[in-house]
């Protein structure tokens, strides 16, 4: 007992300050290579290559902004409109079929609804790359290598993440409402137009982020799907600078900044749910 | 999850209960079909999806990983020779054994130090603080820079002479080495690189851990258990769920490096980190194997849901479900 009373007795303000020092040093290391990729980005070249390096630059140089776009072998405009010309589209169809999929399993009472949603949640463990050959040879088949089809087409069929998240929201209105609007003369899909949809624009809302910033930041499937350069979005163009052998870290870093603008900025409009959403979900979209 | 499950029970009771008790059984039975036709109606695009995109191309890849399919030439029936060469242990036939060792040593580390980092600092932000908010935000940053971005960025700061990590060490009277060419160091590089995102599972478990009731702690400290034993006999047992949950879906989802493997070393040096995600897309899509590639396929299927099963099987004996079907999702 006594042991327990000294344990207890550890005064709690000296607990805060340990945990306070730990996740302030946890921060830091954390913030460091944030750091490392800002200041790398604004130091002259002469700097770059320096003995000891330095974390922060004698000198700014804020022409790097300027001149690592034109340096590019893809120009960056070009780069950004390709991205947003699929991750767009499968924004909106991410957000439109799941909300229709989720809807069904949320409210409507059907045979088969449970072992379906089932297989809902198990197909969030199957690793994509599974299915990755067969739909390749589908695509190519259909002609749609360096098109943004074989991006976008899974979209409409729904997310499943998406179908999740939204499921659980839509579960979670009450079903008063939708008696309500039963009484005013609406069928299924006019609860699931009038009441469901107006009351998740929120959760609508952070399905179509995660989806856009997943598309964003997505590799492996422009890699595949998209041969010729021109076509790239701005994740794979990325790549010709390092290909170009010039050891041009600034502009590197300078075009990876702007490749992490996006999806930092969305994620700071939206903070409070977009965590929520990988909370509920479990996963980073 | 907690609801998921619940509303499920509610349905199932709501359904036997319907049966027996209504009396207009006719016009109840009309109203229910057509329910029953809308429901798969509103399902449907995920039942088509799932058949199209799914089910098909997985068979289609069982058929495949039988022939000697490459997209320039009609494919052949080989039989079990795409298994047989895969599982050689002749590397010059097949780097399987060696893309499995080097995965499974990156998720084997990774993961349970990945964990316990986030859980480390989950447990400390869980406490009265001023600016949690601020150091969830700082924790989770990392995970938000697209991987690509991720990668340039860290191999530069690998870089032996003058990238930042060698300069820190300098600082304590350390050479550092070649990370990313050498092939001690490559693989510790890349589990450094997904250490630093390892904030995800922090967020999963600070809402785990705020889930847990605070009259459970109150009752332990009654009974007269210290802040150890509190964290043995409650927080332990409160947030198994979670732990397991975040332990099932980062072991899938590191399985699947691929970007810093293909960015950072390309697999290199002498492939120390051919990670077998790169493997199957060097097989198919430079090589265009289709045939080998989709075996190797298959047995990552099969590897992967092996050891999702191992886990649930073994989740039994170590997971504490007070009500809930799967997570630990309180809401």
């Amino acid at each position: 007992m006594t042991a327990i009373a000294r344990s207890r007795a550890l005064p709690s303000s000296l607990r805060l300050t340990m945990s306070y020092l730990v996740l302030t040093v946890g921060a830091v290391i954390i913030l460091i290579p944030f750091i490392w990729m800002v200041s790398t980005s604004l130091k002259p070249p002469t700097e770059l290559f320096i003995y000891p390096p330095r974390l922060f630059p004698t000198v700014i140089r804020w022409q790097n902004y300027l001149e690592a776009p034109s340096a590019s072998f893809i120009p960056l405009r070009l780069a950004v409109w390709n991205s947003l010309l699929f991750a767009i589209p499968v924004a909106f169809f991410d957000v439109l079929s799941s909300a229709i999929v989720a809807f069904g399993f949320a409210r409507l009472r059907f045979r088969g609804s449970n072992v379906l949603f089932f297989i809902v949640l198990s197909t969030m463990m199957l690793p994509p790359q599974v299915t990755m050959i067969p739909l390749f040879i589908l695509f190519s088949r259909l002609g749609w290598v360096n098109t943004y089809l074989p991006l976008v087409v899974q979209a409409l069929f729904g997310w499943n993440y998406a179908i999740f998240l939204l499921r659980q929201f839509f579960a979670s209105i009450p079903e008063e409402l939708d008696n309500a609007a039963r009484i005013d003369g609406c069928g299924w899909g006019g609860i699931f137009l009038r009441i469901h949809l107006p009351l998740a624009k929120a959760a609508l809302g952070i399905v179509a982020i995660l989806s856009f910033t997943g598309s964003w930041s997505e590799y492996l499937r422009p890699l595949i799907y998209l041969k010729n350069p021109l076509l790239w979005p701005l994740a794979l163009a990325l790549q010709t600078f390092q290909g170009g052998k010039t050891n041009r870290w600034e502009y590197l870093m300078v075009m990876s900044i702007l490749l992490t603008i996006p999806p930092l900025v969305l994620f700071f409009v939206a903070q409070r749910r977009y965590i929520q959403g990988i909370v509920i979900s479990g996963v980073k979209g | 999850m907690q609801k998921v499950q619940e509303s499920l029970l509610e349905r199932g009771a709501g359904r036997t209960g319907q049966a027996s008790k209504r009396i207009g059984v006719a016009r109840r039975t009309k109203r229910q079909q057509q329910e029953e036709r809308i429901g798969w109606l509103f399902v449907s695009p995920f039942v088509i999806g799932f058949v199209l995109f799914t089910v098909g191309p997985m068979l289609v890849s069982f058929v495949l990983s039988f022939t000697d399919a490459s997209m320039l030439k009609p494919a052949v029936f080989v039989g079990l020779e795409n298994y047989t060469t895969l599982f050689s242990t002749d590397e010059i036939r097949s780097l399987f054994w060696r893309t499995l060792y080097n995965t499974s040593y990156y998720v084997l580390i990774s993961v349970p130090l990945g964990m316990a980092l986030g859980f480390g600092m989950a447990i400390l932000l869980n406490q009265k603080l001023r600016g949690q908010g601020i150091y969830r935000t700082l924790f989770y940053l990392p995970s938000i820079i697209p991987p690509v971005a991720v990668s340039l960025l860290w191999v530069w700061i690998f870089h032996q002479e003058f990238g930042l990590l060698n300069a820190a060490l300098r600082v304590v009277g350390i050479d550092g080495p070649a990370w990313l060419t050498s092939t001690t160091w490559a693989k510790p590089a890349l589990i450094l690189v997904s250490l630093w995102g390892a904030g995800g599972g922090l967020l999963v478990f600070l809402a785990g851990l705020q889930g847990v009731s605070t009259d459970l702690y109150d009752a332990a400290k009654v009974d007269g258990a210290g802040a150890w034993s509190r964290f043995w006999r409650v927080t332990i047992p409160m947030m198994s769920p979670t732990l397991f949950f975040v332990l099932v879906t980062s072991i899938i989802s590191s399985f699947q490096v691929f970007v810093t493997a293909l960015i950072m070393t390309n697999g290199g040096p002498a492939n120390a980190t051919l990670m077998y995600v790169l493997y199957l897309y060097r097989l198919a899509f430079v090589q265009f194997r289709m045939g080998p590639a989709s075996a190797l396929a298959w047995a990552y299927f099969v590897i992967i849901m092996g050891f999702a099963g191992l886990l649930f099987a073994t989740g039994r004996a170590w997971v504490y479900y007070e009500s809930d079907l799967l997570g630990g999702k309180k809401q």
